[in-house]
């Protein structure tokens, strides 16, 4: 810590390499918002013209059993070594990580090896004796929302839909959430620090709209694996979400940008939870706050159609902040898979059944 | 004997300094350094998550530590979700989480040398 | 006495600065102060009360004034001195390529800079409208503006947070400022007199009152002007819609987290080394402390000494210290000087 005492963090930039990136996906991310690294992909090899490498080969990092105490510190930098070596495979020496979970646990491990490096060498060990591999570290280790905020001007250039309110031409209010695991285990790793990391309202602004703070803006979500994986615990993470919303909805945001899986989840999930429970809703008319992660924002942003992006996975529905946001789209295409195919739909969107 | 309460069943309130069981507070100063210099500020026990919605306390698992209360930290310690925000705003710049993981560590050991139950 | 008047360097002219001159003066020495600011004055110039006696700073200020006006000082001012080398007997001090002169003595008294609150960004220093430094207080109070919201409204009830960039290991200054404890008091006694309704609070982790009046001061707030104390730091601050802030602190003795919403903040930001501390000590001339205050030779029998023979230093270069304490810091530093020349001859 005594390095970073006297920085002076609204000023702070993190190192982001340009190009040649090695994609670490997430695992729940996948589920949760399937479209979402997808986009991300196409925006960067379409929109950004950047080369990316999404490889077969790489797993889990294993955090989820690592902070449900069922996994090793030891296993767990076995595993990330396994995906840095695959990356020295491939001669690719910076790592963008989707998750943010992930992201906390390379940056810990990074940490770890450089405060002990006795520990790298023991991971050496342990990861030539199960696989016979070697590795080294990479270079540049970021979070695939920092690579949105480094080319968010070159992405708000290429602009189809700005975040404008098209009926009163006024910005779009955008609240944004930060993952704890991005920057406040280590501010350093995060773009404006851990306080008020500048990662989102960053790109925010730069396509047009206007950030929210309010008073519990850094408080957490409540994911915390250790809570939610225990069912009769999982009041306690909803509670925290809980404390959020009613700190925020009085500024009447349009909607929430967050960069993290977990967070991302609860707060479009837990929206229509406590809608059900309480009969409370946050948003205009009976319907939620839409939760947008990043890159569908970027997306919509740019002009791919949301359904293309996954948005019809949200249990908040986004078609109001569509319509103020003035993107074209099909309401009958919603169910539509990629072939045009109808995938089923769920029995009611939204918050409140009534 | 009803009248004789104070005498029979209300255990004293006074802290014995004699009666420390120290030794979790030796194994965590000994690997952990930093907890030397807590001042009681409280900024952790103010931006804590878990502190928000229940009843725990990080300062005071510091506290109970020093005053060898470990009955009633290894109940309280169970609480803490490891977020670390405690260790961000320290002012003495304690790593706050690794004194919780080592009280952890310390607790099942006492436990399975049967010292604890 | 000596045949011909010895030439003494006073860099910086801050009280300390003004202090040294004068009484070096008086004992026939020829001086020259140099100021980086337009005035001579410092921070003083700034400031609207003094503890414990809520003094004018302007009768301190004014009285070292006039006592600036002897013919054996020479005021420069609008100048800051970039480099310091010892030529033979003599020092030669420059600023930039502008100034150049010699001296056969320095003494140094260039201060403390104010903490930069807007470091410790938990606490929203320069993004909360209503979050405002000790300084700013001083200056609003100097003015006789009266203490209002930024919207306009009376406040009806102010947080005063103690140890700002302070004892705090992460804004990189692990000492004690040592003064702000008795300014946040003399603060809260002056806004109770200004605003008579509205409520205030102390969040502090220990209150270091060490005058020997200041622990009167700190009856009368409580007694008097109704001030309360909350022994707990603040985790953080945050805007409301109506621009009122929410703070979070422990109430340590009540061991429970506290959530609170004041009108206005005041932090009590603590004195750090002056920036120009770098330039006297890159160049080995001098060695500065673990806090990056001037070193000193000896802490007991050589406060004003620096590491190196001839510059002497006195006031908040040193380490924090209060208007008084900087006036006889200074008077000493005079005498030090002198004895180091009458040594000499």
């Amino acid at each position: 810590m005594k390095k970073t005492a006297k920085i002076k963090w609204a000023d702070f930039n993190k190192e982001i390499a340009d190009d040649n990136y090695y994609y670490l996906r997430s695992c729940i991310r996948q589920n949760f918002f399937p479209g979402s690294e997808k986009a991300f992909l196409d925006i960067l090899r379409h929109n950004l013209h950047k080369t990316i490498f999404d490889d077969a080969s790489h797993t889990t990092c294993a955090g989820i059993g690592y902070h449900a105490d069922i996994v090793t510190f030891e296993t767990l930098q076995t595993i990330a070594a396994r995906h840095f070596s695959l990356m020295n495979e491939r001669g690719i020496p910076s790592a963008v990580v989707s998750c943010i979970t992930s992201f906390g646990i390379y940056s810990e491990i990074l940490a770890t090896w450089e405060e002990f490096p006795e520990e790298k060498e023991k991971i050496r060990a342990y990861l030539k004796k199960a696989t016979g591999r070697e590795f080294e570290v990479p270079e540049n280790v970021v979070h695939s929302c920092d690579i949105i905020y480094k080319f968010r001007n070159e992405i708000a250039a290429q602009m189809k839909s700005p975040l404008i309110n098209q009926k009163t031409g006024k910005p779009l209010k955008i609240v944004d959430h930060i993952g704890c695991h991005y920057s406040k285990m280590f501010p350093e790793r995060g773009v404006g620090g851990a306080e008020f990391p500048k990662v989102l309202t960053g790109m925010i602004t730069a396509w047009g709209g206007e950030t929210v703070d309010y008073p519990e803006r850094r408080h957490c979500c409540g994911f915390g694996f250790r809570q939610y994986l225990v069912k009769s615990n999982r009041s306690y993470p909803m509670s925290n979400s809980k404390k959020k919303f009613e700190s925020m909805a009085p500024y009447k945001p349009d909607a929430i940008l967050a960069n993290c899986p977990g967070c991302t989840m609860f707060f479009d999930r837990w929206q229509y939870t406590l809608g059900q429970i309480e009969g409370k809703t946050y948003g205009e008319d009976g319907n939620g706050i839409p939760v947008l992660t990043y890159e569908e924002l970027a997306g919509l942003v740019l002009g791919y159609d949301p359904w293309k992006l996954g948005m019809q996975l949200h249990q908040v529905d986004v078609e109001p902040f569509l319509d103020k946001m003035g993107v074209q789209y099909n309401p009958d295409d919603k169910y539509k898979g990629l072939n045009g195919k109808y995938i089923n739909q769920p029995d009611f969107s939204g918050c409140l059944k009534v | 004997m009803k009248d004789l309460d104070f005498l029979t069943s209300t255990p004293s309130r006074q802290i014995d300094y004699e009666k420390f069981d120290t030794r979790l507070l030796d194994s965590v100063l000994e690997n952990e350094t930093s907890f030397l210099t807590c001042m009681s500020c409280g900024g952790c026990t103010a931006t804590c998550s878990a502190g928000n919605l229940t009843n725990f306390n990080v300062r005071k698992i510091g506290l109970m530590l020093r005053r060898g209360e470990i009955d009633q930290l290894s109940v309280e310690i169970e609480k803490c979700m490891f977020c670390g925000k405690c260790t961000l705003v320290c002012p003495r710049d304690i790593n706050i989480r690794n004194v919780v993981l080592l009280i952890k560590k310390g607790i099942a050991l006492l436990k399975t040398e049967n010292i604890l139950s | 006495m000596m045949n011909k008047p010895r030439h003494i360097a006073v860099i910086g002219g801050g009280i300390a600065g003004m202090e040294t001159a004068s009484r070096l003066a008086q004992a026939g020495y020829k001086i020259t102060l140099i100021e980086k600011e337009r005035i001579t004055g410092g921070h003083l110039t700034q400031w609207s009360h003094l503890f414990p006696d809520s003094s004018d700073p302007a009768i301190v200020v004014s009285r070292l004034s006039s006592a600036l006006s002897h013919q054996n000082i020479k005021v420069i001012t609008s100048t800051e001195i970039t480099d310091i080398s010892k030529n033979g007997q003599y020092f030669n001090l420059k600023s930039g390529s502008e100034m150049s002169l010699n001296a056969d003595a320095i003494v140094v008294t260039s201060g403390f800079h104010l903490f930069d609150a807007s470091r410790k960004e938990e606490y929203g220093y320069g993004l909360f409208d209503n979050v405002l430094t000790s300084a700013d207080l001083e200056l609003m109070m100097k003015n006789e503006k009266p203490i209002r919201t930024a919207s306009g409204k009376k406040p009806r009830r102010i947080a005063i947070i103690h140890c700002v960039g302070s004892r705090d290991a992460k804004a990189g200054n692990t000492y004690c400022s040592k003064v702000c404890c008795i300014t946040g008091i003399k603060q809260a006694i002056e806004l109770n007199k200004r605003l008579p309704e509205c409520e205030i609070f102390c969040f502090y982790m220990d209150l270091r009152l060490y005058g020997s009046s200041f622990d009167g001061l700190y009856l009368t707030a409580q007694q008097k002007h109704k001030v309360q104390f909350i022994r707990g730091r603040l985790s953080e601050a945050a805007e409301k819609p109506d621009k009122s802030l929410q703070i979070k602190a422990e109430d340590t003795l009540s061991g429970r987290p506290l959530r609170m919403d004041v009108d206005m903040i005041i932090l009590l930001v603590g004195m750090e080394p002056g920036i120009s501390h770098n330039n006297f000590s890159r160049n080995g001339s001098v060695q500065l402390d673990e806090n990056g205050f001037l070193k000193c030779k000896d802490v007991h029998a050589a406060r004003n000494l620096t590491t190196q023979t001839g510059i002497f230093m006195a006031g908040t270069c040193i380490c924090p210290m209060s208007v008084s304490e900087t006036l006889e810091n200074a008077r000493s530093a005079a005498l030090e000087v002198i004895n180091y020349f009458e040594r000499k001859m």
